[in-house]
């Protein structure tokens, strides 16, 4: 028997049984039976996936599948890569997770939408497969759009609330604006190759005419999906809004699809033009900031996870961007760097921001609210998502012993080399950014997770609530296992993306091993196990201190003050009023107060406080309200009648035949 | 191997002293005797041997928070040269998790706090992780200036690599780094300009408000880390303010102490002249020493 792993074919295969995984619950009557069926096939054909995956970042034989069709849109190619390697390791390990998660989480006897969301689901995770297995474009287009309208359904699908209606209505908008500029990009593409079959890797110039236009398109089209600001408007409301594991899988995965996007365009050209590496730095570490300040800002759990999203796609295109400019002024050095550090953010990203995502899930759950200012206290009552909560959020702010710190580590290892050997060290900025978007996180999850977890709860929703079930725990352990895992032994972690770096940034096997030894890992595996036994000598010593001396316990010193309510505890808002007024130009907090002078007696008052998201509030709003009135005459073609519509296609059809001849 | 060892037992047992002879400082400046120089010391064995109370409220992060902020702090005195001497541990890259560790410390620090549910203490974290957040880029623009005039990506190359001829070859820069890096010792620290360690009225403080809960030993390992992270930091700054270097391992250990002593002055000095500023000043000079220790780069580069 042959044993000869084709990973292509694996992934197929598991792209196929992911998208018809929902399937069979259409049919079958039960309201249990249909969804541990979905997920049992989700499961399973994500350990199938991930081992596909391991075995191309290992180095397997690459091998290309061509699916026979008779559109005219060339051919039909599939094939993987270690670029896409890299994006599906994350991507099958949320799947399997999420699929697991959503049994308790989303379970169909309290949802009457969960038949069409397990549906969805399964597609849209095998069309994310397919999108990083395609090599063709029009198959590539075909996949985007089943993930993109997917997603508008699992972000709608039995949601009631006009506030998840409008961001879906967002997303689709902001997702059809970028497959526009994607159809721009594959037809350029087109032109330049001669057919709709991907390039070859490095064959394309970038002197050639439309290699602007390819780079430009392929950054509003890819870089909106990635939410790089400015284009990120669309996603603190679709992650907010949408289902916990659907948010996990749209932050933890989705929006690397931009990325790779990005990545796979870069790739066919020969060399890439100086002004898209700085361009992407420049973007990369304003959306850190940026991302990041408004996270800090929110009251809304997901939507403080969903904008720390921003921030770590800022980190991820700091670590691209480092890259080309590596490339273009000829330093391998940068290049091992800024890959290796991006490469491992997006799995990290993709391990840590789902476990957070769940646990959000897990507290909406328990508590029935989105509000950080009416929780507090939950640690008590959630005993196991508290601490698994607490890892993610480490994990998120980059600090050592968790994963997060790894990527960071190469992204800064590159700025200071650049910044000690470069005559002019432009890039060494990179790391007072990278610093301060890391300062701002812990301003960002300690409050998240303080306000939250800790303190006596602030309302009865917090103190009523309960602890998630072992369904919904257990995905998240195995996700917080992962970050412990890496993050206590980060060797692992760029030895699974060396491969990747090597053969996508052109770097030789003495770089790499160069950049291995300039970059701290065993050392650092050394610091966390010292660290994490020191932690442990300390506990040791620390409890035989308390049993052998009196212990007494009492209400929360309130420097004299008697009758404390929970009321009167920081909450979220005030946490990070201090920091956010400070970013006040990139955030723009707006307070809703009553006038307090006037009246004799104050009247009843309200305060409200929300940070202002500039460009859809401020821009992308206003312009579509003007707009729409004026084109409201075209409103006339649309009725509600089916024929009609039908002729509409028929007439189109006809003048663009006879245009064409 | 000597060196290790007296690395490690200094920095053990000096730190607390810091804090006696700023005490002391202070109280010849106000006029009065002041407590003994050792009275930092009889501080911590006492609240070693103490009982302890836990608020109704707190959970298993309260007793932690201390724990892992020490172990943090512990971690980092092993990459951080004395008197120049070479750290015992030094590797590549070691400068970034030198800083880093801090944030672990000041996570657990704040969450700590936080666990409490006082409003005092919410107020002091949300202060101290705000402007900690602001001296960060200060840090990281004065490591790469001296990583650029060093040419090393070492804690311990670029802290001892430097000589008196750097304030003669780059001055000015110099100067600059000098500037901010005592901004952010201060702040860092909890010292005044930025906050008043010995302050009773909470609603001004920042550090001390944090801690207000912590009771018997965990007060003390908290009072202690403390006392390490002011070393540390103030090794750091001695290190690049006063570059001086003999030759003879025993006499530059001296000159070392010698140094963290008039440090020690120094601050308290600052701290006799000087009052608080008004809370929202201080950001205005934690950004101000951003701008120079950048400044220190731009005339590194030229």
């Amino acid at each position: 028997m042959d044993l000869t792993i084709e990973p292509a074919a694996l992934l197929l295969t598991a792209a196929a049984v992911l998208a018809l995984s929902g399937a069979p619950w259409l049919v079958l009557k039960g309201p249990v039976s249909g969804q541990r069926l979905a997920a049992f096939c989700a499961v399973s054909a994500s350990l199938l996936g991930l081992f596909a995956a391991a075995a191309v970042l290992a180095g397997s034989p690459q091998t290309v599948y061509q699916l026979g069709w008779t559109l005219p849109f060339g051919h039909a190619l599939f094939s993987v890569d270690q670029l896409s390697g890299i994006f599906l390791l994350p991507l099958f390990l949320v799947a399997g997770t999420a699929s697991v998660y959503s049994l308790s989480y989303w379970s169909a006897r309290e949802h009457a939408g969960a038949r069409k969301l397990t549906l969805f689901l399964g597609l849209f995770v095998s069309a994310m497969v397919v999108v990083v297995l395609a090599r063709n474009g029009a198959v590539f287009l075909m996949a985007w759009e089943v993930m993109a309208l997917s997603g508008y359904f699992l972000l709608t699908a039995g949601q009631k609330s006009s506030e998840a209606q409008r961001a879906g209505t967002v997303y689709l908008i902001a997702t059809h604006t970028g497959t526009m500029a994607l159809l721009a990009l594959f037809s350029l593409l087109r032109v330049a190759n001669g057919t709709f079959d991907f390039p070859a890797p490095h064959s394309l110039s970038p002197m050639a005419p439309a290699a602007t236009a390819i780079f430009v398109t392929a950054l509003i089209g890819f870089g909106g999906k990635a939410g790089l600001m400015p284009l990120h408007f669309w996603l603190p409301g679709a992650h907010a809004n949408a289902p916990s594991h659907v948010s996990a899988l749209m932050s933890g995965v989705m929006l690397k699809m931009g990325v790779y996007g990005i990545l796979r365009t870069v790739m066919f050209f020969s060399a890439v033009p100086a002004w898209l590496g700085w361009l992407l730095l420049v973007l990369g570490a304003w959306s850190a900031v940026g991302g990041i300040a408004l996270a800090a800002g929110q009251r809304d759990v997901k939507r403080l996870l969903a904008c720390s999203s921003i921030e770590n796609i800022g980190i991820i295109f700091v670590g691209i961007g480092l890259a080309l400019v590596g490339m273009r002024t000829g330093s391998p050095v940068l290049v091992t760097c800024g890959l290796g550090g991006a490469f491992i953010h997006i799995i990290n990203h993709g391990i840590f921001k789902p476990l957070l995502f769940m646990g959000s899930g897990a507290i909406i759950h328990g508590t029935g609210t989105r509000e950080i200012d009416r929780m507090g206290g939950l640690a008590r009552r959630m005993p196991v998502t508290s601490p698994l909560f607490l890892v993610g959020s480490l994990a998120i702010c980059g600090l050592p012993p968790l994963n997060g710190f790894v990527g960071e580590l190469f992204l800064y290892i590159g700025a200071f080399t650049e910044g000690i050997t470069s005559p002019l060290p432009v890039v060494a900025l990179a790391a007072p950014v990278l610093a301060l978007a890391g300062g701002l996180a812990v301003i960002t999850f300690v409050k998240l997770y303080g306000i939250v977890f800790l303190g006596v709860p602030r309302s009865d929703e917090a103190s009523s609530c309960h602890e998630a079930g072992p369904l919904m725990t257990a995905p998240m352990a195995l996700l917080a296992l992962f970050c412990i895992v890496f993050g206590m032994a980060p060797p692992l972690l760029f030895r699974l993306v060396t491969p990747a770096v090597g053969s996508y940034g052109g770097v030789s096997g003495g770089v790499l091993e160069h950049v291995g030894s300039l970059v701290p890992l065993v050392p650092l595996m050394a610091a966390n196990l010292a660290m994490f036994a020191l932690v442990l000598a300390f506990g040791a010593v620390y409890l035989r201190r308390l049993r052998a001396l009196p212990v007494a316990s009492g209400s929360t010193w309130g420097c004299g003050y008697l009758k404390p309510t929970p009321r009167m505890q920081y909450n979220g808002t005030s946490f990070s009023e201090l920091a956010v007024n400070l970013l006040g130009m990139l955030v723009s907090p707006r307070r809703l107060k009553p006038a307090m002078a006037g009246a004799a007696l104050p009247r009843d008052a309200a305060f409200r406080y929300a940070v202002t998201e500039t460009v859809l509030d401020r821009m992308l709003t206003p312009l579509f309200r003007v707009s729409g009135m004026g084109f409201s005459f075209i409103r006339k073609l649309q009725h509600g009648q089916m024929h009609i519509y039908v002729l509409y296609i028929f007439a189109t059809l006809f003048v663009l035949m006879i245009w064409t001849h | 191997m000597t060196d290790t060892v007296i690395h490690i037992a200094l920095a053990l047992i000096f730190p607390p002293l810091l804090l006696g002879v700023i005490g002391k400082t202070k109280a010849a400046f106000a006029g009065r005797a002041g407590a003994p120089y050792l009275q930092p010391y009889y501080d911590l064995f006492k609240l070693i041997r103490k009982g302890s109370v836990f608020s109704e409220t707190t959970t298993w992060v309260f007793r932690a928070g201390p724990l892992v902020t020490l172990a943090a702090i512990m971690a980092a005195i092993l990459l951080v040269p004395f008197g120049r001497h070479d750290a015992p541990v030094s590797f590549s890259g070691d400068l970034i998790l030198f800083a880093y560790l801090f944030g672990l410390a000041r996570f657990f620090t704040a969450i700590a706090a936080l666990d409490t549910g006082s409003s005092f203490e919410g107020m002091g974290a949300a202060r101290e992780v705000t402007f900690s957040c602001l001296a960060e880029p200060t840090l990281f623009f004065a490591l790469i200036t001296l990583a650029r005039m060093t040419k090393s990506l070492t804690l311990s190359a670029v802290l001892t690599q430097l000589t008196p001829a750097a304030w003669l070859g780059a001055g000015a820069s110099m100067l600059l780094l000098v500037g901010a890096l005592f901004i952010t010792l201060l702040a860092e620290n909890s010292r005044i300009p930025f906050d008043d360690p010995n302050t009773h009225l909470e609603l001004t403080m920042v550090h001390e408000v944090m801690v207000l809960d912590h009771s018997g030993p965990a007060f003390g390992v908290i009072l202690y880390g403390a006392a390490l992270k002011l070393f540390i930091l103030g090794a750091v700054f001695v290190n690049v303010a006063l570059p001086i270097s003999t030759g003879n391992a025993l006499a530059d250990w001296g000159i070392f102490i010698i140094e963290m002593v008039s440090l020690a002055v120094a601050i308290g000095v600052v701290e006799s002249v000087m009052a608080r500023l008004r809370l929202l000043r201080i950001p205005q000079l934690l950004v101000g020493a951003t701008i120079l220790s950048a400044f220190a780069m731009l005339l590194v580069l030229r």
